[in-house]
């Protein structure tokens, strides 16, 4: 399964602003996502309710994890949100 | 009957007004099981086209708003149609349940699961409860929950607010706010606080309140009064009256004799810089940049630095701003700066001293603040914190010259370096006099400490004394061709009495919190500077604090009346 790691640049975390944006770009691709925190659970890419609830701060190194046609695409576009800072 | 609640009083402010309910909360669906007649695909299609319009509802909501609000609005409306809450829905109904009882449920689950996490999580709480009770609404078809409309201004009572209905509070129709959640950092009580209205939060007993009730809010002493009585309208209307007293802050302060003051707002983020703008502030004398940093574990990137003071400075376009570096140490350590095995950490390596270890953070931070006063129109400045010598200013003015700083400064907090303020002036443009740890350092007393606080007090001649060499060495700078600008930014600046002392002293700008400036630049403009001049003489001649304060009092006491009582501004970290 493509996996990827990637470590949270923005000051809140994937929370908030992060968190939506990171959740909004997983819902435009087909592939079925996870996010896990280091070597925890991993939860659905596409619930910002889960994702939130990792409480990835910043720095945390996450793993996202994707299966399907786009799966290679998805884990580029959402590695890259992980590592931009979004708090602008 | 006159009856009287308790809870948290969170910004101030007394206020009589008419209760409006925020529309209430739909009421828990029924526990039992659905009619055999309704299939589970019905229910789940039922709840899909709802949760899909209060989706589509918050996310237009959110592109009317800006900033903050907006992103906590997006953020509701991802929850919406959020697939784990769906699960979750879909499961139960699965099981036998209505669409409202499996979205009651779900939304109850995920709210306390985040309250059960704390933190970030549980404040995110009452927006789950929103979106349930938004999607509930929805689904039995009555308008969404929002912010009564009475058609004149009222007490907005709620069991909660969450974000999406507080992001469009107008202070020109809501008298107050009392709710039953909340503390004192929830977002309506830090809401309340920015837009100036009187709140309580954390009312148990909200449930006696009614709507179309009289109440007294007393955002102060955190009470309540259902039916107030005579009493309570005077007070009410005292606190009225005395708002209106206050005469606000122009922007610009002159003596009695015309001659003009420099007063600087103190200021430590982009919410204070805001505040402080709207209070009159023209300039910032002291921007606290350490202040945005407390909490982290590691320094933050010179963009994310740049973002953080730009938002402070482009409030003060036109006029000036004076940066100073990370002050980390004593009781503001920094993790990525500061040892914590320090026996006397005032007494350690923080301020500038932290430089010598760690001086590529303080060349990231010039860049970054010179970076963010690029392309604003204003006069920029840049001072470094506990500087004892001549050699440390003259090493920090070079930093700042690479860097492209083009007003260099240090604070004088250290006796030693009010000693040398003549030499160190022929190294950098300004100096700045924090008085609550020059008067620590002069009494070798803990400003911490309430048992030495006659010793920290401000008045204290001696310590007025050092304000005098400083400034002396300022006029003599200045007589010299060179900037040689001296100002205060401790607290001492916003104690109205002791401002005109120190401007007679010779200090060429005070910089204090916000609120100070209206009541500072009462008393400045109630006497000649001339009087300052002589005050000031009298001041340093004086024996003890307590004999300097009595002075300076009985010459202002009868010109300009209570209006020049010191203001009841917090204690200024500093």
């Amino acid at each position: 399964m493509p996996t990827t790691t990637a470590r949270v640049a923005s000051a809140a975390g994937l929370h908030a602003r992060p968190a939506s944006v990171f959740v909004s770009t997983a819902s435009t691709f087909d592939a079925i996502i996870t996010i896990a925190l280091g070597d925890g659970p991993a939860v659905d890419a596409k619930s910002i309710l889960q994702v939130m609830g990792l409480g990835a701060g910043q720095g945390a190194t996450v793993r996202i994890t994707a299966t399907g046609a786009d799966a290679e695409a998805a884990l580029a576009s959402l590695a890259e949100v992980v590592q931009s800072d979004l708090d602008a | 009957m006159r009856r009287q609640l308790c809870g948290m009083g969170v910004s101030d402010g007394t206020v009589v007004g008419t209760v409006a309910w925020f529309t209430a909360s739909p009421a828990e669906p029924s526990p039992a099981p659905r009619p055999a007649s309704t299939s589970a695909s019905h229910e789940k299609a039922r709840f899909q086209a709802a949760r899909e319009h209060v989706r589509d509802r918050l996310q237009s909501l959110a592109a009317t708003i800006t900033g903050e609000a907006r992103d906590i609005l997006e953020a509701t409306g991802l929850m919406a149609t959020d697939p784990a809450l769906a699960t979750a829905v879909e499961r139960r109904i699965d099981q036998g349940a209505s669409a409202e009882r499996a979205t009651w449920d779900a939304g109850q689950d995920i709210a306390a699961q985040f309250e059960h996490l704390g933190g970030y999580l549980a404040d995110r709480a009452p927006d789950v409860r929103d979106v349930r009770n938004r999607i509930l609404g929805e689904l039995a078809g009555t308008p969404a929950p929002g912010l009564p409309q009475p058609g004149h201004p009222f007490v907005l009572v709620a069991l909660d607010l969450a974000p999406a209905d507080t992001a469009t509070l107008d202070p020109a129709v809501i008298l107050a706010i009392v709710t039953e959640d909340g503390g004192a950092q929830s977002h309506t009580a830090i809401l309340a606080r920015s837009l100036g209205i009187p709140a309580v939060v954390g009312l148990e007993s909200i449930s006696e309140i009614a709507d179309g009730q009289e109440v007294l809010v007393d955002g102060a002493g955190g009470t309540v009064v259902v039916n107030p009585a005579a009493a309570d309208h005077r007070m009410a209307l005292s606190w009225a009256e005395e708002q209106s007293r206050r005469v606000p802050y122009t922007g610009v302060a002159t003596f009695r004799s015309g001659q003009p003051v420099t007063l600087l707002a103190n200021v430590g983020g982009p919410q204070e810089a805001i505040a402080a703008a709207r209070l009159g502030a023209t300039g910032v004398g002291l921007f606290r940049t350490e202040f945005c940093f407390l909490g982290s574990t590691h320094e933050s990137s010179v963009d994310q630095q740049r973002r953080l003071y730009r938002k402070v400075l482009e409030q003060f376009a036109g006029g000036r701003v004076t940066v100073r570096t990370l002050d980390a140490g004593a009781d503001k350590p920094l993790a990525f700066l500061t040892g914590t095995d320090e026996a006397n950490p005032a007494l350690g390596v923080r301020g500038f001293r932290t430089s010598v270890h760690h001086e590529d953070v303080l060349r990231r931070q010039l860049d970054a603040i010179v970076a963010a006063g690029e392309g604003l129109d204003l006069e920029l400045g840049v001072m470094a914190p506990m500087v004892a010598t001549v050699a440390e200013a003259r090493r920090f003015a070079s930093l700042c010259r690479e860097a492209g700083v083009t007003r260099t400064g240090i604070m004088i907090e250290i006796p030693s370096a009010a000693l040398s303020a003549e030499p160190i002036l022929h190294e950098v443009d300004f100096v700045s006099l924090g008085t609550n740890d020059l008067a620590q350092y002069t009494m070798a007393a803990d400003r911490e400490l309430a048992a030495l606080n006659h010793l920290t007090d401000p008045w204290q001649p001696p310590l007025l004394r050092l304000v005098k060499l400083v400034a002396e060495a300022g006029a003599r700078a200045r007589a010299d061709g060179r900037p040689g600008q001296v100002g205060v930014c401790g607290e001492a600046a916003a104690d109205p009495a002791l401002a005109v002392v120190l401007l007679g002293l010779g200090v060429t700008s005070l910089s204090m919190t916000a609120r100070a400036l209206a009541p500072v630049s009462a008393a400045v403009s109630s006497v000649a500077l001339a009087d300052a001049h002589r005050l000031a003489n009298e001041v340093l001649a004086a024996e003890d604090a307590s004999t300097a304060r009595e002075t300076v009092s009985r010459f202002l006491a009868p010109r300009s009346g209570q209006d020049d009582r010191p203001p009841d501004a917090p204690a200024q970290p500093h």
